[in-house]
């Protein structure tokens, strides 16, 4: 398994700098917005990543709450914090879009909502990890998590409803796309996915590294202070003083 | 479970016992609403028509933070002496501590709102253009789905560090969709412009779905070792 995180590091690496050179000078240029619409090949795949993410930490979430194992928490954290890093390119990127096409930075559109407060979910859901103790962390990060997923059809349909209420901004929903730039698109999606994925191996192996560590140092802490007087006299006794 | 409601009801009657003779929470989330409502009241100072538009957002967000100062209060006091242990290790159902918790912060928070919203009314010249009446279910609902997973949340954070600031932190993203329909359905009651149907049914919604989740994931939390 080791072995093959270089190859899958070299290979992603290929992968995007392909996917940069077709998403900047192989798929054409958009006829009303320009090359400012080339962000989109860094937006859009950066968005299904991001949710694809979300959905790993919620399966991941509940399957540690039924099975217990830490593998599954450590998936958990490891999807999280890399889903919030790609959800925070898209919500960057965006208003960089927005500025110049619909000439203004933010509207609370529906997906621009939806996407960020799934950013403020899961960003509370780190900062509840952060600051808990090691021992309960993953069952309460796992419960807050779900609670994530049940909340978003809700915030999905407050902002639906809310939004046919008013008049809409421009969106370029609806429109047809030029099946080269959807390949573009899909180019770069799979890019950033091995990009994500190769992060999440590195992030999960550090993150079990970590946790061996701590666990050996509290063993050895306990050895040391805990239980040395007995311990340590009923070893000495044995010896010569 | 036959032993769920009695419990319930006696872990409340506790509750509501040690609130009466300290009245620690209640002043104090008055005091703090009445607070945020006069520095709200002199930040924008609105005319009639405007404070209609606005009133909703400023009377829940003023119950919210208010709120939240009952609810940090809901576990620290059972810190003390360890009673959390003792919940912990006894035969009681955790649901019913959960309830009568989750109860005796709807009590509370019910009050505090029977005291502050004349007071809104006075401070921001409202008058309700709308199916008054409409408020009273719209109060209920919302005030549940702030108690009910604000009491469950209050239970995760007091076991972080940092307890009081946490509680808002986990509170406030996951109830995005309760805050808005509860403000807009009380902005469409005071301006009379609509039918709030459809927040009524969304934060009924909200609160079912919180609630049953809480209730089927409270356990977990109050043994999370």
């Amino acid at each position: 398994m080791k072995k093959a995180f270089p190859i899958l590091a070299f290979l992603t690496v290929l992968l995007l700098v392909y996917a940069f050179y077709q998403a900047m000078w192989v798929a054409p240029t958009e006829r009303t917005m320009g090359d400012v619409q080339r962000i989109f090949y860094y937006h859009v795949p950066s968005a299904w990543t991001a949710f694809i993410l979300f959905f790993v930490n919620l399966v991941a979430s509940v399957a540690y709450l039924v099975g217990k194992n830490p593998k599954a928490d450590a998936v958990a954290l490891v999807s999280a914090e890399v889903g919030v890093i790609f959800c925070t390119v898209v919500l960057v990127t965006g208003p960089i879009w927005a500025r110049p096409v619909w000439g203004i930075w933010w509207t609370w559109d529906l997906r621009l909502t939806l996407t960020l407060v799934l950013w403020l979910i899961y960003v509370s859901y780190l900062v509840l990890r952060r600051f808990s103790d090691s021992a309960q962390t993953p069952k309460l990060a796992a419960v807050l998590a779900i609670f994530g997923a049940l909340d978003v059809p809700l915030v999905y349909f407050s902002i639906w409803f809310f939004r046919t209420q008013h008049p809409q901004p421009v969106i370029g929903g609806g429109g047809s796309i030029d099946p080269r730039m959807l390949h573009v698109l899909l180019i770069n999606w799979l890019a950033f996915s091995c990009f994500a994925f190769l992060i999440c191996w590195a992030r999960y192996r550090l993150e079990m590294l970590k946790r061996d560590v701590e666990e050996a140092e509290a063993l050895e802490s306990l050895l040391e202070t805990g239980t040395s007087p007995t311990l340590a006299k009923g070893k000495l006794g044995g010896g010569p003083q | 479970m036959n032993s769920l409601w009695p419990i319930t009801l006696a872990s409340l009657a506790k509750d509501i016992r040690l609130e009466w003779r300290s009245k620690d929470a209640i002043n104090s989330m008055l005091f703090f609403s009445l607070l945020v409502v006069v520095i709200f009241s002199f930040s924008f100072d609105p005319t009639a028509e405007e404070s209609r538009e606005i009133a909703g957002g400023l009377v829940w967000v003023a119950f919210l933070f208010s709120a939240i100062v009952a609810l940090n209060q809901t576990w620290a006091r059972e810190l003390r002496n360890q009673v959390l242990d003792a919940y912990r290790v006894s035969p009681a159902p955790a649901n019913a501590l959960f309830l009568s918790k989750a109860f005796g912060n709807f009590i509370l928070v019910t009050l505090l709102e029977a005291v502050m919203a004349p007071l809104f009314m006075v401070f921001y010249n409202l008058r309700v253009l709308g199916a008054a009446w409409e408020l009273i279910p719209v109060g209920i609902l919302g005030t549940w789905a702030l108690v009910a997973s604000g009491t469950f949340f209050a239970a995760m954070s007091i076991r972080t560090r940092m307890r009081e600031v946490m509680l808002p932190l986990i509170l406030f993203p996951l109830s995005i969709p309760a805050i808005q329909s509860m403000v807009e359905a009380t902005r469409i009651i005071l301006s009379g412009d609509g039918n709030p149907r459809f927040w009524i049914v969304l934060l009924l919604t909200y609160d079912v779905v919180f609630t049953t989740a809480c209730l089927a994931l409270f356990e977990t939390v109050l043994q999370a070792e």
